[in-house]
C-alpha cells in the first residue's frame, strides 16, 4: 500500500509539491518509484533554470526504464538535490523526504490548488491500475 | 509433426497469408549447390582478385598487419561465435567479460576514460561522435580537417543531413600536409566540435595539443579520428593531448582486410560524457554471493529503452570482431604493440627516403609521419601503379585522384611490419625502372 | 519421447580473472621478425614531441599459453546455438554454417583490400553482385543496397531514402510539412530510433485485440496529411502475419507516404511471400538473422536496404553494377573488358552510410547460405521454422496464456499472467529455464504484451529437442505450484547467480584499473 502524505499536494504525473512559503519542493510519490523499481540515475537541472507549470525538467532511470519528470508549478529553480547524484537510491528509500529532487520559487499565485488532494491522488492511482 | 497439431499440409501453415501473395512457383534463385560445388564456385571468383596474393603497399583506411595465429582460432570457438548479445548475463559472462576487457583496452590505448563496446566502424563511429557532440554542447556547427578520409567524411554528412548540424571543411596546408590552427577560422561559440585524424589521410601527424586548445577556448570539443590505431604503440595518445572523442578503425588490430568488412569501430570518451555516449556499455556487477560478474548496463540510453529520445539507434554492433581486436591486442601485449608500431614507422621512413631520392619523385608534404606518406611521381600516378600491378605484381599504394582531382600524379604509400626489405628494394626499384623509360 | 539428455551442471573452469590480473613484466605472446631495415633513431623519425610517454602502461603482458587459457576459459561461460536452442523471438537463432565459415576465410576474399582496382577485384564485385540479384528475387524489390552494417543501419538507410523521395517528389517545402512516421505500439525500440536520424517525429499506431495493425487508427492518422510514411514489421513482433498488409499499404499511399518494412521476420517469409509483392516500398534485411551467419556475441551483422524502382536512384553511393556478361566475350584489344564496376554517378543518392563497401565477410557467408540451400532447401527451411512454432505454441498452451489467438508464424508469444498469479514472472521463468540448459527466449518484448515471452524456435531444430523444450517449460510451470521459491531463486546451476544490475548502473565501472590507483568506481555524472 503506497504512502500518500497528508500535507502535500499531487500531479497526475505523480510528482508531489510540498509548499514552503513562496517555494514549492517537488519529488516523486511512493507509488512512482515503486512502479520504476531501482532507481539508478536522476537528471536534474540547473540552478536558475525556468520552468512553465507541466514542462518536463527532467527524468528517473532505473535499470531497465526511463520516466520524464514533470513540474506542476510555474518558476525558477533555487536548489536541486546534488546528493542524489551519488545516492540514487534516496528516491526509493525517502521519497518525500531525502529523496526531494529541485526546489521551485513559484512565480504564479494559486497553481497548487489545482493539484490533487491525498485522498483524491490516492483515487486517483487506484482507478490507474484498474 | 504437421498431424500432430492438426495440419494436413505445409501449405496449411501459411494460411494467414492471403493466397493471392503466396508465392506459386519456385524463388528464381540458383539450384542448391554441394560442398564440393560450393567450394568451387567461390574459390574461381576468389581467383579473380589477383590484388589479394601480392605485395602490397595500399593503405588508406584499410591497412594489412600480421594477424597471430591464435586469434582465428580463438574466434572461431562457438561458444564466442555463435552466440547471442548477451543479455542473460549468467550464461554470456564470455562475452561480457571480453567486451569488458577490449573497453579497458581501448581505453589504455587511446589515452580515454570509458569507452562503448563497439560501433560498426570507424566511419559510423565517427558519424556518432558528430552526433554527441551535438546532444552535449547544443550547438549546431562541426568544422572539420580536409584531412580526414574522405570516406568518413561522407558518412558524416550522410548522418548530419537531416539532424541540422552543419559540417564545414577547413583546408589542410599544402605545404606540411597538416591542419592548422590559422585555417580554423570558422571557429567560434557555435561549433560543437572541431574533427581532425592522426595520422591524418595523408599519413602526416597533426598537432592535436593545439587544435584541443583553440577548440576548448571556445567551448567546442575536439574530436580525433584514427584510422590506423598502430600508431597508438608509438603516438602520444589523443586523450593525452586533450581529445573529448576518440574515434577509430580497429582493423589494424588483428581483422583480416576482407574486402572492407567486418571492421570494428572504436568509441571513447571523458567520463563525465559517457550518459551521452552511443553503443552497448559493459560493467561490474555482483551477484547475492558477492562473486564478480559483467553485465549490459547504463541501458536506459539505448533504443530499446529511448526509443526515439534514445542515443542512437545502433542494436547489434561488431561483437566478435571487438573479440578479435581484443585477443590481437592482449597477444601483442605492451611491448609487441611498440614493437609493430615501431618496425612500421621505421621500415616507411627508410621506404620514404629511398623513394623521395629518385629521379622525379618527391614527398610532397614535410609533416612528420607515421606509416604512410604521398609520393609525387613524375608521371600520372594511376598509370604508373597501373603498370607496377600489371609489370611487376606489386600493388604500390592509392592514387589520390580517386578522391582529390586536383593530385593527378600524387599517390599514397602504406608500409607495415609485414613488408619486408626485400619488398621494399624491389618497389623501389620498379619505381625507378618504369619512370626511366 | 522422453529424452535422457540432461544438462552438466558442474561447471569445469576456474573463475578466470581478468587479462590484466593475469599480466606479469616480461611475457611475451608474440615475436616479430627482426627490424630488416637500416635502424634510424626514432626521434628522427617521430619528434620527442609526438611519442608516448605512459610507456602503454597497463596493457597486459602475458604469453601465448596465457591468452590461449584465458580466452578458452572465458568462453566455456558462453550459452551458444552450437549448444542448442536459442529460442529468442525476433533474432532467428538458426544453425551457422561451418562452410560458410571456410567461404569466408579464402584467401582471394579474405586478404583483398576493399581500395584494390576494380579490375582485380572482379571475382569480390561478383560475389556482392550475385548476392544483390538473389536478395532482390527473395524480397521482390529491385532495388539493392549491402552498404549498411546491421539491421537498424538498413533501417536508418531505408528512412532516409523515403525521405529523399519525397523531397523530390514534392519539394523542399511542402516536404517540411511530412514529417511524421507511423510506428506500431508493438515496434522494435530501432524503428523509433531511426526515424529520429531521419528528421521524422513518430506517432504511434495501436494494434486491435486481435494483435495486428488498427486499420481505423491508421485511417485516423494518414487523414492528417503530415504523414511520410508507415514502419512495419511483418509478420509482426506477435509473430502474426498482417493479412491486411495490401490494404495497409494502399491507404498510406493514397495518403501521399511510404511504406517502410522491418525485415527481421523474414524468415517466416523466405520463398513463401515477398515484401514486394505486398505493395512494401522498402525493406532491411538482416543477414545476421535470416540468413544465418552468426551473431558472434553482438555482431557483427549486415542489413541490406531493398526498394522499389522508384527508390532506387536515392540508395547509398557507390552501387555495384555489371557493364556485360561475361559471353560478351573479349573486346578489339584482346582483354576482357571489366564486367562489374562501381558506379559513382547517381546524383539522388542519400550518400555513403559506411566507408568501403560493408560488412563483405557476412556477404560471402549469406551467399553461400543461398547457393547451399538452393530455392527448394530456402522454402523448406521456411516452413520447419514455421512449423517448429507452431509444435512450440501447440505444447505450451495447455499451461501458458497466449494473448492472441490467431496462428504464429515463425515466433510465438506468451505471458506470465497464469504463473504471476503465485508471485512467479517472466524474469524468474526465464532464469529458470537456463537450468534446464536452454537460452531463455526473448522477454518483456513486445512493449505492448505484458511479461510476453517471446519464442522462435527457428527451423535448426529437431522434433527431440522441441520436446525436450516443451517439456522443461511444463516442468517450470509445474514448479510455480509446487515450488515457486526454486524459480524465485534462479538460476542455481551457472558460474554466478543474478547480477545486481540497479547497484551496476548507480556507480558504473566500465573499465579495469591498476591497483595503485583510486579504484573508486567512475562517478559517471551527467553530460
Amino acid at each position: 500500500m503506497a504512502n500518500v502524505p497528508e500535507n502535500l499536494h499531487y500531479s497526475k504525473d505523480h510528482e508531489w509539491v510540498r509548499v514552503e512559503g513562496d517555494t514549492a519542493v517537488i519529488g516523486i510519490t511512493d507509488h512512482a518509484q515503486d512502479q520504476l523499481g531501482d532507481v539508478v540515475y536522476v537528471e536534474l537541472p540547473k540552478a536558475g533554470d525556468e520552468f512553465a507549470a507541466n514542462d518536463s525538467f527532467g527524468s528517473v532511470e532505473s535499470v531497465k526504464a526511463v520516466s520524464e519528470i514533470f513540474t506542476p508549478v510555474t518558476g525558477s529553480v533555487t536548489s536541486v538535490n546534488e546528493s542524489l547524484a551519488d545516492e540514487p537510491e534516496k528516491v526509493n528509500k525517502d521519497p518525500y523526504g531525502e529523496g526531494w529532487m529541485i526546489k521551485i520559487r513559484m512565480s504564479k499565485a494559486g497553481e497548487v490548488d489545482s493539484l490533487l488532494t491525498a485522498a483524491e491522488y490516492e483515487d486517483f492511482t487506484k482507478a490507474e491500475s484498474e | 509433426m504437421l498431424g500432430q497439431i492438426g495440419l494436413g499440409s505445409a501449405a496449411d501453415l501459411f494460411q494467414s497469408i492471403p493466397e493471392d501473395l503466396r508465392l506459386r512457383g519456385r524463388l528464381n534463385t540458383p539450384a542448391a549447390l554441394s560442398e564440393i560445388e560450393l567450394l568451387a564456385t567461390f574459390e574461381s571468383m576468389a581467383r579473380q582478385n589477383t590484388a589479394a596474393r601480392r605485395s602490397s603497399f595500399l593503405g588508406a583506411g584499410a591497412y594489412s598487419h600480421y594477424i597471430p595465429t591464435v586469434v582465428d582460432h580463438i574466434l572461431s570457438r562457438s561458444e564466442f561465435f555463435t552466440a547471442y548479445t548477451p543479455y542473460q548475463p549468467e550464461i554470456s559472462q564470455g562475452t561480457l567479460q571480453v567486451i569488458f576487457e577490449f573497453q579497458t583496452l581501448v581505453c589504455q590505448m587511446t589515452g580515454m576514460e570509458v569507452a562503448n563496446a563497439s560501433m560498426y566502424d570507424g566511419s559510423t563511429a565517427l558519424a556518432e561522435a558528430v552526433l554527441m557532440a551535438e546532444r552535449v554542447t547544443r550547438r549546431s556547427k562541426i568544422i572539420s580537417s580536409s584531412a580526414v578520409h574522405p570516406e568518413y567524411l561522407e558518412v558524416v554528412q550522410t548522418y548530419v543531413q537531416h539532424a541540422g548540424i552543419h559540417l564545414q571543411q577547413s583546408l589542410y596546408c599544402t605545404d606540411t600536409g597538416t591542419t592548422l590552427t590559422e585555417s580554423l577560422a570558422a571557429l567560434d561559440d557555435q561549433t560543437a566540435a572541431v574533427i581532425v585524424q592522426s595520422p591524418n589521410f595523408f599519413g602526416c601527424l597533426e598537432d592535436v595539443a593545439s587544435l584541443s586548445d583553440a577548440a576548448h577556448r571556445v567551448g567546442a570539443l575536439l574530436i580525433v579520428a584514427i584510422t590506423e590505431p598502430i600508431s597508438l604503440g608509438l603516438l602520444k595518445s589523443p586523450g593525452a593531448c586533450g581529445a573529448d572523442i576518440v574515434v577509430a578503425e580497429g582493423q589494424s588490430f588483428g581483422v583480416p582486410l576482407s574486402f572492407g568488412g567486418p571492421y570494428v569501430g572504436l568509441f571513447a570518451t571523458r567520463e563525465k560524457y559517457a550518459r551521452q555516449m552511443p553503443g552497448r556499455l559493459v560493467g561490474e556487477a555482483y551477484d547475492k554471493q558477492g562473486r564478480r560478474g559483467f553485465v549490459l548496463t547504463l541501458a536506459t540510453r539505448e533504443q530499446h529503452i529511448r526509443r526515439e529520445k534514445a542515443t542512437s539507434n545502433i542494436c547489434t554492433n561488431e561483437g566478435l570482431i571487438a573479440l578479435a581486436a581484443t585477443v590481437y591486442l592482449e597477444t601483442m601485449g605492451r611491448r609487441g604493440l611498440q614493437e609493430v608500431a615501431t618496425q612500421c614507422a621505421q621500415k616507411a621512413a627508410y621506404a620514404a627516403k629511398r623513394i623521395g631520392g629518385l629521379e622525379g619523385f618527391s614527398l610532397p608534404f614535410s609533416a612528420p609521419r607515421f606509416n604512410e606518406f604521398v609520393v609525387r611521381a613524375p608521371i600520372n600516378a594511376r598509370h604508373l601503379l597501373s603498370m607496377l600491378a600489371k609489370d611487376r605484381g606489386i600493388t604500390g599504394g592509392l592514387a589520390l585522384s580517386r578522391y582529390f582531382k586536383d593530385r593527378p600524379n600524387d599517390f599514397l604509400v602504406c608500409v607495415t611490419e609485414t613488408n619486408t626489405r626485400k619488398e621494399i628494394d624491389a618497389f623501389v626499384e620498379a619505381l625507378r625502372s618504369i619512370t626511366a623509360s | 519421447m522422453k529424452s535422457e539428455i540432461t544438462k552438466i551442471t558442474t561447471h569445469i573452469s576456474h573463475n578466470e580473472a581478468l587479462i590484466f590480473e593475469r599480466s606479469q613484466t616480461g611475457r611475451v605472446g608474440y615475436r616479430l621478425p627482426p627490424l630488416d631495415v637500416p635502424e634510424k633513431p626514432i626521434n628522427e623519425i617521430i619528434p620527442v614531441e609526438f611519442q608516448r610517454e605512459d610507456d602503454l602502461e597497463g596493457v597486459p603482458e602475458v604469453s601465448e599459453v596465457d591468452v590461449i587459457r584465458h580466452f578458452i576459459r572465458m568462453s566455456t561461460w558462453n550459452y551458444s546455438i552450437d549448444l542448442g536452442m536459442y529460442p529468442l523471438g525476433s533474432c532467428t537463432m538458426k544453425y551457422n554454417s561451418r562452410l560458410n565459415e571456410r567461404v569466408a576465410r579464402i584467401a582471394g576474399f579474405a586478404n583483398l583490400h576493399p581500395l584494390a582496382v576494380e579490375e582485380e577485384s572482379q571475382g569480390a564485385f561478383q560475389v556482392i553482385y550475385e548476392l544483390q540479384e538473389s536478395l532482390a528475387e527473395i524480397t521482390g524489390l529491385p532495388g539493392i543496397s549491402l552498404q549498411p552494417a546491421a539491421g537498424a543501419h538498413g533501417e536508418m538507410t531505408g528512412i532516409m531514402i523515403i525521405r529523399a523521395f519525397i523531397d523530390a517528389r514534392d519539394g523542399k517545402e511542402a516536404s517540411a510539412r511530412r514529417r511524421t512516421m507511423l510506428i506500431p505500439d508493438s515496434a522494435h525500440g530501432t524503428n523509433p530510433a531511426s526515424a529520429h536520424l531521419s528528421g521524422f517525429t513518430v506517432k504511434t499506431i495501436r494494434s486491435t485485440p486481435e494483435g495486428l495493425t488498427d486499420l481505423d487508427h491508421l485511417r485516423e492518422l494518414c487523414a492528417h496529411g503530415e504523414v511520410a510514411g508507415l514502419m512495419l514489421t511483418n509478420p509482426n513482433t506477435l509473430g502474426l502475419f498482417e493479412r491486411n498488409i495490401r490494404a495497409i499499404c494502399g491507404i498510406v499511399h493514397e495518403a501521399g507516404g511510404l511504406v517502410y518494412m522491418d525485415g527481421a521476420n523474414m524468415n517466416a517469409l523466405v520463398g513463401v511471400a515477398r515484401p514486394g509483392d505486398m505493395g512494401v516500398d522498402v525493406i532491411h534485411l538482416n543477414l545476421h538473422k535470416t540468413f544465418s551467419t552468426p551473431h558472434g556475441g553482438g555482431g557483427p551483422g549486415c542489413g541490406p536496404c531493398c526498394c522499389t524502382k522508384e527508390l532506387e536512384p536515392f540508395l547509398p553511393v557507390p552501387r555495384i553494377v555489371r557493364t556485360r556478361s561475361i559471353s560478351d566475350g573479349v573486346n578489339a584489344a584482346g582483354e576482357n573488358a571489366t564486367e562489374f564496376k562501381l558506379d559513382f554517378d547517381r546524383p539522388e543518392s542519400i550518400g555513403r552510410v559506411k566507408a568501403f563497401h560493408g560488412n563483405y565477410g557476412m556477404m560471402l557467408r549469406a551467399l553461400a547460405y543461398i547457393l547451399t540451400h538452393g530455392y527448394d532447401g530456402l522454402r523448406e527451411a521456411t516452413e520447419a521454422a514455421v512449423l517448429n512454432a507452431r509444435y512450440i505454441t501447440h505444447g505450451l498452451v495447455a499451461d501458458y496464456e497466449k494473448p492472441f489467438d490467431a496462428p504464429p508464424m515463425h515466433e510465438v508469444v506468451f505471458t506470465d499472467k497464469r504463473q504471476s498469479r503465485k508471485g512467479v514472472h517472466t524474469l524468474d521463468i526465464a532464469k529458470r529455464l537456463i537450468d534446464y540448459g536452454f537460452h531463455p527466449p526473448t522477454i518483456y518484448f513486445p512493449l505492448i504484451v505484458q511479461g510476453a515471452m517471446l519464442i522462435e524456435p527457428t527451423e535448426s531444430v529437431g522434433h527431440q529437442e522441441l520436446d525436450q523444450f516443451i517439456e522443461a517449460m511444463r516442468s517450470i510451470a509445474r514448479e510455480v505450484v509446487e515450488d515457486p521459491e526454486l524459480i524465485l531463486n534462479a538460476p542455481h546451476t551457472t558460474r554466478i547467480g543474478r547480477l545486481d544490475e540497479a547497484a551496476a548502473a548507480r556507480r558504473p565501472v566500465l573499465r579495469w584499473k591498476p591497483k595503485e590507483t583510486d579504484t573508486e568506481p567512475l562517478a559517471v555524472a551527467s553530460g
